[in-house]
């Protein structure tokens, strides 16, 4: 938090600082990371483009000789383009519910005084490090028990439930920031609860909601272990289970791999390219701080 | 008049997050103990065994084992990433463009899934055609056939690395953020009393930096913990069983071997880690007081 007079101070001393050796040590290490963080990165993209001779002969630092597109075609032509829907279903409804649900609980936690709500909100809390892991194997019982294995809805149940406690945390901090005259004038003219939530504490709570919903969709559509244990057709394979599935089936022809990994990845990729503000303050959701 | 006392408009906003947490998150981690003291295929009749899992568990070894490797990945985990990040955050705090540039493309590996990731790994690593032993062959260092992956002494530590790889920039990232709340003032406070860049680093940055320290450190911790899908794809556990952590140990018995019973002592073992943890990240960060801790977000 700087106050005027530190910035101030700030510009004023800010000239004399120069290039330091300091400084020079500090940007050769980030360097090195960049190198260590940008070449997998490289090499994803070059072999995604290679044929596959080219990489069995070629040498895998340098770019393709031959550049082609055609392991894309052939990853949209395994079905890639189903899956993709697949993911982009599950993620979308779990998100919309996740931010729905924990915002209206998040609004009755700091609205009322009730202890039982107050309980309610510390189960939550000492939800926040409990490991989907540990609760797997009677999940995949009860959602067969509901005959909602091997369905898109199965999947989207659990990750709702396992999204919650950090979403509500994230939501409560900012809901709490608003101040109480808002309520007040809102009530005076008989607003309902839900109407508050509706016109009051959701648009003022937009910055929280979007980190969060980013938050909460990176997390599903990369999540792994509930499309492994909770489906098994073709039909509602989302694109991790189907990356390693297809990895396993064409292991030798890694050029088509990794065209699949970034196809895989590319929702991400083009929102980093045109929101990456956003998307790296929602990953910082909660942690920020 | 709407105060601060419920009313069943309330209770029915409380309900649907109630609902889901409890039936899908909470009713299982306590079914998980019961199934614990099963024999149990999943498919047939279950008997119950009393706590024979949990003996044979710990009798035969196996748990301790998966135990141990998990905390060892911890270890390694926190000491790969901590203070790389660290130094990576303070730098692209820094207000000069190339800080800023770099900072943007180191987040690029948070994008992808970790089984993209390893499966990406997987193939760098590969000792036939694989980047990191073609250039080690190419500059003439060793004969650029090492199996990094298939190697029991080395492939947890090739684990931790990967995992480092990609979450570094998510502790950068925090660390930037921290970093950028320093205020000036006391830089300059520090410049006055005449000290140099790296007394300043360890006198002004790292002590403002405590916080956000232990949150990466529980971070890195509870996310360790639960490390499951980078494995799956990258090693299954093995070489042998020398990557087997507490994840993949349940996983294999539950749904490998069928073994429900002793899946869910792992399982089971895996929870109480994780309310321990839990419970010391609400003693250390007290995020649950009622004071607002997100000003200026």
């Amino acid at each position: 938090m700087s106050t005027p007079i530190d910035n101030v101070r700030y510009a004023k001393v800010r000239p004399r600082r120069k290039v330091t050796v300091h400084g020079g040590l500090f940007t050769a290490f980030g360097t090195i990371w960049l190198i260590i963080a940008g070449y997998p990165l490289l090499y994803m993209l070059m072999t995604s483009f290679r044929t596959q001779n080219g990489y069995l002969s070629g040498k895998p630092w340098l770019p393709p000789t031959n550049p082609t597109l055609s392991n894309y075609t052939q990853v949209l032509q395994a079905g890639f383009f189903h899956y993709f829907l697949n993911s982009a279903v599950v993620s979308i409804a779990s998100v919309v519910l996740i931010v729905t649900f924990s915002l209206l609980l998040a609004y009755v936690i700091v609205r009322s005084k009730s202890r039982t709500v107050r309980t309610v909100f510390n189960v939550f809390l000492v939800g926040l490090a409990l490991p989907i892991q540990a609760a797997i194997i009677p999940v995949y019982i009860l959602i067969n028990k509901l005959g909602l294995y091997d369905t898109l809805i199965g999947m989207i149940l659990p990750m709702v439930a396992f999204g919650l406690p950090l979403s509500l945390l994230i939501l409560v901090n900012f809901v709490r920031d608003i101040p109480n005259e808002l309520y007040e004038s809102v009530a005076l003219e008989g607003a309902t609860d839900y109407q508050i939530v509706r016109y009051l504490v959701a648009p003022l709570s937009l910055p929280a909601l979007v980190a969060v919903g980013i938050y909460e969709f990176i997390q599903s559509w990369n999540n792994f272990l509930f499309p492994l244990v909770l489906t098994q057709s073709r039909s509602v394979q989302v694109l991790p289970l189907a990356i390693v599935q297809f990895q396993g089936q064409h292991s030798i022809d890694v050029p088509v791999t990794m065209a699949v990994v970034i196809f895989s990845a590319l929702p991400l990729i083009l929102a980093y390219i045109f929101a990456g503000k956003y998307l790296r303050q929602g990953m910082l959701a909660g942690f920020g701080k | 008049m709407l105060g601060s006392r419920m009313n069943w408009q309330r209770w029915t906003m409380m309900l649907p997050a109630i609902l889901f947490f409890a039936v899908f998150a909470l009713l299982p981690m306590i079914v998980a103990v019961y199934y614990s003291g099963l024999n149990w295929d999943g498919v047939s009749k279950a008997t119950w065994v009393g706590l024979y899992n949990w003996t044979h568990a710990f009798v035969s070894g196996q748990a301790v084992h998966s135990l141990l490797l998990t905390l060892e990945l911890m270890a390694l985990c926190w000491i790969l990433q901590n203070p790389i990040s660290l130094v990576l955050g303070v730098f692209i705090a820094g207000k000069q463009r190339h800080r800023v540039v770099y900072g943007v493309i180191y987040f690029v590996p948070l994008l992808f899934s970790a089984v993209a990731i390893g499966i990406t790994w997987s193939y760098i690593l590969d000792p036939e055609f694989g980047l990191i032993d073609s250039l080690l062959q190419a500059v003439g260092i060793g004969n650029g056939t090492e199996n990094w992956l298939g190697n029991p002494s080395l492939a947890m530590f090739v684990v931790a690395c990967i995992i480092a790889w990609q979450f570094i920039p998510f502790n950068s990232l925090l660390y930037q953020s921290g970093a950028k709340q320093i205020p000036a003032s006391l830089y300059e406070a520090a410049m006055l009393d005449g000290a140099g860049p790296l007394r300043s680093f360890f006198h002004v940055t790292l002590p403002q930096l405590k916080y956000t320290i232990i949150t990466t450190t529980v971070l890195i911790l509870t996310g360790t913990l639960t490390y499951f899908d980078l494995i799956y794809v990258v090693t299954n556990g093995g070489p042998g069983d020398s990557t087997e952590v507490l994840a993949m140990d349940m996983y294999k018995e539950a749904f490998t071997n069928l073994n429900i019973g002793a899946g869910s002592v792992i399982a089971v073992i895996l929870a109480a880690a994780g309310l321990l943890l839990s419970i010391l990240i609400l003693k250390f960060t007290g995020f649950n007081r009622m004071e607002s801790q997100m000003e200026g977000l």
